[in-house]
Formats: C-alpha cells, structure tokens, sequence
C-alpha cells in the first residue's frame, strides 16, 4: 500500500479539428496540455477552473473513455494500459466515475437495479448476486431498494437518480471515484444531502476521491487538496488551505476573490478578471494566464512557468514567475501575501 | 446514514421478496391495453391474417373458378356478398385469397430489410468514423432514386415474380432502415450513460446488447411497421404493373389492375381491392403510431 494512489504524468490531449475537402486536421484544441499531478490514497483532490479549462477531459483521459495523445497514468504504481502494468479494464474495476448530467447517465430502458448491476455483471459476478449487491448499494445511498429498485430514471428526481449514479459507481468496489460536476446540477438543499452522503460513504468504503467542480464553496468543502486549471495547464496545487487563503498565483487570487460570500465584510469589491479565456487553439505563448493577468511583464511571454508538484508533503505550488525568485520578474515578493 | 446503513441486512431481507415487479415490456403492454383505437386496428389486422392464413376454410368459392353468366355482378349479389369480377369470380373469395400474397409481400421484404438495414445502421452508427462514411454514403446512393422507380427497375431486371419483387422492394427498405437506426445508435452512443458502461469495462458488444439495442429498438421497428404499408401499397404497384404476381393468382394489386377496365361498369366493386389495401395500410400505420406511445414509457 503505497502512499499514492494515482499519479498523472505529462498527460496530453489535443483534439484535432477537422475541415476542407480532405477532412484533414487543420487545427488543435489543445484541451490538456501536459499536466502532472499526483493523488494519495485515502484523500479528497479538488479540481477547479472555469468552464473550458479541461477539467472534465482530465476526468474523461483518466478514465480511459478518451485515449491521450502522451503522457502516462499510473494507478498504484502499475502504468495503465502499458506492458508490466494494468490494463484499462482492471484499472476501471478500481476507478469510477460519477457524470454531471444524472438523467442522461442512466439507461431510461432500465430499471435503476439493473444499472447498477450491469457492472459486476461484466466482471463476472452472476445476475442474483449483483442484484443483491445492487440492493445493498441502494440501501447504502439511502434509497429503499423495496420502493426504488424496479423503478425507471424517468421516475427518479434529480438527487434520487444522482444516488443511483453513485451507487452504479460504487457497484465495481473501486478504490478511487471521480466525481465529475456530480453535485453541480442539484439544487442547493439536494446538493449538500449529497456531498454529505459521500463523505459517508468514503469513510465507511475508504474511497479516493477526485472532485471536479466549478463551485468553490463544495470544493473547498469536500476536498483535502485542491488543483486548479486554467487553459489545459494545472497553474496551482496544494492544501485547501494554503491555497484558499494565500493564494499563489494570480489566477487562483482572481478566482478566489470571485467567490460569493455569506459575510457582507467579505463583498468582492473589484472586478477580478475581465475577458474570456483565450482561444485554447492558439493558446498565448509562455504563460497562459498572461494575457489576463494584472502583473504580466515581458518575461511571461517568453518563459514558460513550469510546475512539479510531486511531493505531496510540500503543501503549495503554483505555476507563476512570481513564486520563483531566479525567474526575472519584478515583483516576486508580491506572492504569499494573504490576499 | 449510519442507521441506514446498520438496517442494511434487515432491508435486503424483505427487498429479495420482490423480484418480479414490472419490467419494461410488461409496462408497455398495460399502456397498450388502455388504447382502444390501437387495439382495435390490431383485431382488424389480425383478422386480416387469420383469414390469409386459413382462407381455405372461410372463402365460399373457389378463387380460380370463372362464370361468364356472372361477370361483374354487383354486391349483394346472390351467392356472390360481394360481388363478382371481371370473369365472373368471386370477389370475396378472391379478396380473402389476395391477403396471403399481398401481406406476405408487404411483411417479408420490411422483415428481411429489417435485419440487413438494422445491422448495418447499427454497425455504422456505434463504430462511426469511416466504417459509418462508407456505410451511408453507399446507403446514400441508393436514395438518388425514387422508391417507386427503383422497385421498378429492380425488379424489372431481375424479372417477374414474387420471389424477385420481394428482393427488389427489400433492397428498396434498407437504405431508409440503416438510417434510422444508424441517426437513432449515434445518438444513443454519445450519451453519458453508454460512456459509463464503457468505464465500468464492458465490452463493446455488451454494450450494444444491453444499452443500445434496447433503446434503438423502439423507434427503428415503429418505423418499419410503418413501412408495412408503403411496401403493401409498392408491391401492388408491381404486381399492377405485371412485375409482381401474375394472372390469374389473387392480389389486391393485380386485382385492381384487371378490374381497372370495369370501373365504369361496376365501380363498386372495382374499388374493392383498392378498400382492402387502404384498410391494411392504415391499420398497420394505426397500429406503430399506438405502439409508438405504448413503448415511449415517459407519456
């Protein structure tokens, strides 16, 4: 039992953009772009980042349900889908994955106990013992198999079906659960009934959990370690803590101070960021964020700030000149300060 | 949750007690029971059936037998319900007997069109990418004709008979089938819940089995049944053009062909063949449309 779990090294992933007569690929989205991260056993990664920033590609990559262009993940010290490691399908026995969208992720032909015991059923379980397990699982996420088991997702209500999900997630005994917007689309009451059911359900199951979310309130919430993306890159990672109340780099700051609070002392007072995000076809050269950053100088265009964060006992690391002191920029004392 | 959970071995106890509630096919048969119209449009077709399949018992006459004395005798006729044809048949024997070939040549070519459409639909649709590009663009090909002229010239190159009409009129279905069901699984294919059966390691023909067909189904054979009608209305065609069945078998195509000339004379029953082949249709187009909603369990 090593200490890490997963662990994500230069993960890449461009999607091509097809076009003209010869449908050859005339651009690239470049959707993950070389990221490293690792995650240990046992914890919460929160990762955040605005719309775009391939939050869910990185869900998707780790899954396997996209192939990566380079890179390699390693799950529990064994490279996936490489010889001397494990395949794709054993590593999906020990990693699920819950959706966003709770109604589109089930099989409205299906009754919620079948979709749930699909799984085993795939592994080689036979049919009476998953629909047993598949009861159980129900009961786990507080649904009374004897009223829900038979049931349709059509229905289900929203939180109900998201149980569903979780438990067809968990109906494989897997060892890490990516949770990809899996709260987002709940209302807030539902939501939180939610996020405590599986905070439940990771201590009684052990479970590893990676949280994509784009609310930074759940995600500071729920999560040990937060990871924050910003234009296919990882600019940010660390304790909750460190990274919610010093943040290092200047996009975290911005997303940070965007944050909606109930305290009427804490009101945002100027406009964080302004503009889109750039065009992730043609992102700009050096640092990413630069075209958007307040303390952007001529060295971001030129160098490209690089993180490594592989120690998890080192409790923050951002992808910012003004973090390095040998980097070149003017105002490397600006970082650490409380925000 | 703890409680819950603690509960867990109680509740499982008495979960095990139900296990047949209803599936989805049970639940699509009670829509189907409280929708008169729909049943009574499969009595009509299953009437229409039973008469083809056991016309020796109930048709009067014999269905070849000519009588000059009573050519075109109006309905009502004595001895003859509905009259008689052009040769002095029996119309109502005649039209009983026509059933059998003209439903035989409006299901089989939609069955086997079902089976070759489907497949390739399906195949097309779950690979994509260029296996889906060849597929449909050949699928494509054969839409650049009408329906009518292609089943025309098919079997106008294959040569007259049933066997031959059938074939032409189940190349005429493919393409339409192998849309649908391709534009119907690529849907399906990208939704969130085909992507986890994929992350919960299953294999691509388990997920096909399991997650699409089940959900293609439904739309796909509602569409066939309603090309039901348009190859009984086709092979008519054929047969009226002397491509299909040939004098003197029964067929309500070839029936109307040959009474077309009696129109002036006795158009009543002239028009017999033409009633036969609209009620089949309609009954068949009824029938999808109520099994349509009966299957779409969210109405």
């Amino acid at each position: 039992m090593s200490e890490t779990i997963l662990e994500v090294q230069k993960l890449k992933k461009y999607f091509p953009i097809k076009g003209g007569i010869l449908n050859q690929t005339t651009a690239e989205v470049q959707a993950v772009d070389v990221i490293d991260f690792v995650v240990a056993r046992g914890e919460t990664l929160g990762i955040v980042g605005e719309s775009g920033c391939g939050k869910s590609t990185t869900a998707r990559l780790l899954m396997q349900l996209i192939k990566h262009d380079d890179g390699e993940i390693i799950f529990d010290g064994y490279a996936v889908g490489k010889s001397g490691g494990i395949t794709t399908r054993e590593m999906r026995k020990r990693m699920q994955m819950v959706f966003q969208d709770s109604y589109s992720s089930l099989n409205p032909r299906l009754p919620v106990e079948s979709s749930i015991a699909f799984g085993p059923i795939v592994h080689g379980v036979n049919k009476s013992a998953a629909q047993k397990k598949a009861r159980d699982l129900l009961i786990k996420v507080g649904l009374n198999p004897e009223l829900f088991s038979r049931r349709y997702p059509h229905e289900l209500s929203g939180g109900q079906r998201q149980r569903v999900n979780i438990a067809r997630a968990l109906a494989l005994e897997p060892e890490v659960l990516i949770l990809d917007e899996a709260v987002s689309a709940l209302d807030k009451s539902v939501e939180a009934q939610v996020l405590n059911l599986l905070m439940d359900l990771k201590a009684e199951f052990k479970l590893t959990f990676i949280f994509i979310s784009h609310d930074l309130n759940v995600v500071h919430y729920i999560s040990d370690r937060v990871l924050v993306m910003y234009l296919g890159r990882v600019v940010e990672i660390g304790d909750v803590s460190a990274v919610y109340n010093y943040p290092k780099h200047p996009y975290t700051r911005a997303l940070i101070s965007a944050m909606p609070s109930m305290d009427p002392k804490k009101r945002t007072e100027a406009v964080p960021l302004v503009g889109d995000p750039p065009n992730p076809i043609s992102p700009p050269s050096g640092c990413r964020f630069r075209t958007r950053c307040p303390f952007s100088e001529d060295i971001c265009a030129i160098k490209e700030p690089i993180l490594i964060h592989t120690d998890l006992k080192k409790r923050q690391s951002s992808a910012c000149h003004m973090g390095d002191p040998d980097s070149g920029h003017s105002r490397t004392n600006l970082n650490g300060l409380p925000k | 949750m703890s409680t819950l959970s603690t509960n867990s071995s109680k509740n499982l106890d008495a979960g095990q007690i139900i296990t047949d509630s209803p599936s989805y096919w049970s639940s699509v048969r009670s829509n189907l029971k409280n929708d008169p119209v729909t049943i009574a449009f499969a009595l009509i077709l299953l009437s229409l059936l039973l008469s083809a399949i056991f016309a020796d018992l109930l048709a009067p006459l014999d269905p070849y037998k000519t009588n000059m004395l009573k050519r075109l005798k109006p309905i009502g006729t004595e001895g003859f319900l509905l009259g008689a044809d052009e040769l002095g048949r029996d119309m109502l024997t005649r039209l009983i007997y026509g059933g059998r070939l003209s439903l035989l040549m409006g299901i089989s070519p939609v069955v086997a069109a079902l089976l070759i459409g489907g497949l390739l639909g399906l195949t097309a649709g779950f690979v994509g990418g260029k296996v889906n590009m060849s597929i449909m663009r050949v699928m494509d090909v054969f839409y650049a004709f009408p329906s009518v002229l292609l089943a025309i010239a098919i079997s106008g190159a294959l040569g007259a008979g049933i066997f031959n009409a059938i074939i032409s009129l189940t190349i005429v279905f493919i393409p339409p089938i192998a849309r649908v069901t391709e534009s119907v699984t690529t849907q399906i294919r990208a939704l969130d819940y085909v992507e986890a059966a994929r992350a919960s390691g299953a294999k691509s023909l388990t997920i096909i089995r399991v997650h699409i067909i089940s959900n293609v189904a439904g739309p796909v054979f509602v569409y066939s049944t309603s090309l039901i009608s348009v190859s009984i209305i086709l092979s008519s065609g054929l047969s009226f053009l002397g491509l299909g069945t040939e004098p003197p078998q029964p067929e309500w195509g070839l029936m109307l062909n040959t009474l077309r000339q009696s129109i002036y004379v006795n158009p009543w029953v002239a028009a017999l063949p033409g009633v036969m082949i609209f009620l089949t249709s309609l009954s068949f187009n009824m029938m999808s449309d109520g099994i349509r909603s009966a299957m779409d369990i969210k109405l």
